[in-house]
Order: C-alpha cells, then sequence, then structure tokens
C-alpha cells in the first residue's frame, strides 16, 4: 500500500508546480480569464451545485482550457438551480440555469469553446422569486 | 439533503458570510454510546439572540434575495429524525458555535459523503476564512488547516489543478484509514 498522503508530500509536489505555474503567469490577471461562478447556497447545494461545480473544474482541467471557477452566494433563482454565471472575456456574463453534467458539458463544448449561445440562459433583466 | 458533507458546505458559508476568520469544523464519531457529533465555530459577527431565536425558523433569513432560509432548518429536521439534537449559541461581535447530534446507529442519519470535496471548495473562498477541520474516531484522528496548508503552498493558490487534486487525494486517504463505516 502506498504511503499516505501528509504536507511534507505537499511541499514537493508544490515545488514542482511552480516551475509549470510560471509559464502559465500570463493568465494571472482574472479580467484576461473565462469565469464561471456557481451559486452555492442551500437552494444549488440540494440540487447538485457541488457537482457541477467539480464537473467544470475536472472537465476544464482535462482539456487544458485555463479558467476561474468559484462559488458564489444565492442568485435569488432557487426554481432554476444549479445556477451558473459565465463570463466570457470581452463580453457580457451570462446566467445559465438548471446545469447539470450534460448541460456543462453543453456549455463547455458550444459556449466556452465557439462562443455559441446554449438554452437555458436567464434574462439578465428576469425578476427574481420575490418580484 | 443526503449527507453530512453537504449540510457543513452550506451551514459554513454562512461563517464566511458573517466575515469569520476562522471556521472550526469538529467531527466526533462514538459508536459505543451511539453518537455522532459535528460542531461549527466560527469568530465571526454572531447573531443577537432574536436572531437565534430565529434562525430555525425556515421562514426566517438575513438575505433580501429571497424570504426563506432553509439551511438550519433543514439540518435540525434531519438531525431530529436520527434521535438527535441541534444547539445554536451565537454572540454578538464574538461568533457563532453550533452543535449538532445524530444517532450513530440511527438508520435515518446521514453518511458523511463528499468531505474532502467540501473542504476544499471551503478552503478556496473568496474572503480567505481559514478552515480547520478535526474528525476523531475510535481508530484515530485527522486534522486538516487550511492555515498549515497555506503556509507550505507559500502564496501558490488552493485552486491550482494540481494542489488540488493532491489534497483531494491527501483528505479521502487519511479519512478512510480511520473511518469505521459508512
Amino acid at each position: 500500500m502506498n504511503k499516505i498522503k501528509s504536507l511534507a508530500d505537499l511541499k514537493k509536489l508544490k515545488e514542482e508546480v511552480q516551475s509549470k505555474i510560471k509559464l502559465r503567469e500570463k493568465g494571472d490577471n482574472p479580467d484576461n480569464l473565462i469565469q464561471i461562478k456557481v451559486s452555492m447556497a442551500t437552494c444549488g447545494i440540494a440540487s447538485g451545485a457541488k457537482d457541477t461545480m467539480n464537473y467544470f473544474i475536472e472537465e476544464l482541467d482535462h482539456q487544458g482550457i485555463d479558467a476561474l471557477i468559484t462559488q458564489t452566494g444565492c442568485m435569488g433563482f432557487c426554481y432554476a438551480e444549479p445556477t451558473i454565471e459565465l463570463t466570457i472575456p470581452g463580453s457580457q456574463p451570462v446566467i445559465y440555469g438548471e446545469v447539470d453534467k450534460a448541460k456543462a458539458q453543453e456549455i463547455i463544448d458550444k459556449h466556452i469553446k465557439l462562443n455559441e449561445l446554449v438554452d437555458g440562459i436567464i434574462p439578465v433583466n428576469y425578476k427574481t422569486i420575490d418580484e | 439533503m443526503n449527507e453530512l458533507a453537504l449540510h457543513i458546505l452550506d451551514i459554513a458559508q454562512n461563517s464566511i458570510r458573517a466575515h469569520a476568520g476562522l471556521i472550526e469544523i469538529f467531527i466526533t464519531e462514538h459508536p459505543a454510546s451511539n453518537k455522532y457529533q459535528i460542531e461549527i465555530k466560527d469568530d465571526g459577527k454572531g447573531m443577537n439572540p432574536q436572531q437565534v431565536e430565529q434562525a430555525s425558523n425556515p421562514f426566517f433569513t438575513s438575505r433580501t434575495k429571497r424570504k426563506v432560509g432553509l439551511g438550519l432548518p433543514l439540518l435540525k429536521h434531519n438531525a431530529e429524525l436520527a434521535e438527535g439534537s441541534f444547539h445554536l449559541h451565537s454572540e454578538e461581535n464574538k461568533g457563532t458555535q453550533l452543535k449538532v447530534n445524530f444517532g450513530f446507529h440511527h438508520i435515518d442519519r446521514p453518511v458523511l459523503g463528499d468531505m474532502a470535496g467540501t473542504l476544499l471548495i471551503l478552503a478556496a473562498n473568496e474572503k480567505q476564512t481559514d478552515i480547520r477541520y478535526v474528525h476523531k474516531t475510535p481508530k484515530g484522528e485527522f486534522e486538516f488547516n487550511t492555515r498549515e496548508v497555506k503556509n507550505e503552498l507559500d502564496g501558490m493558490p488552493l485552486s491550482t489543478p494540481e494542489i488540488r487534486k493532491f489534497l483531494n487525494e491527501m483528505i479521502r486517504e487519511n479519512l478512510e484509514q480511520i473511518q469505521i463505516s459508512e
């Protein structure tokens, strides 16, 4: 059996990764990066936002696309969770509702790679649940 | 929500919103005395007595985006379903402490679930809130502290793919070592 990983191993890994990081440092400014915010309040978590977020992280890393994926609070579209806000550098943020793994894949394939909008967008001026 | 890890992810975000500097999460398993204890403690802005009283009311929230707040009520409900208890204590400007007990062997106790995923999402929060997680079982103890991790990383973001993958494996392996059954 392999030895259990510890903080000492982390230190070694960090040094290996550091040299690779320098090569991609151009992407350091978040404004030049694709940004995905996953709504992660009670409503989002209960509908599977954590799986959606992990899927985006794994799939984008796997495909070698640099992106900043973060969690955010409730955007008020509780009926359409999991929701994400996708910002492509240079264009307006777009909010997608009901993003499961299949939808996430579609968004990556079409919106992120080809810049084609996909079904499921919640319009900016759309009212939240209260209004 | 059918995993304790999801509840913890949800509840700990309250602490982040309350501007906590450190969130401490303790999970203690006592199969012999039929207890599964979760404690979440923060040093955030706290709540006043009225808010504490209202916190487990699903129709109370401090948010303005919507009129319901289901995080704590759902956790309380799940605890009560599994012969457990729910105690919330908070002092303004000092912090909040939540203790939830479940019956360890109760069939309705949710499983722990993907704790590594929860910790990594929490650790990468935008407000730089630190997380300390201590999990004790009769077989041993595992501690994960983002302050120590950040120290080792020396400025490299926790969300770097290689680092994330490593930490995920590290937490999983360590938890597997001390887990009795799931």
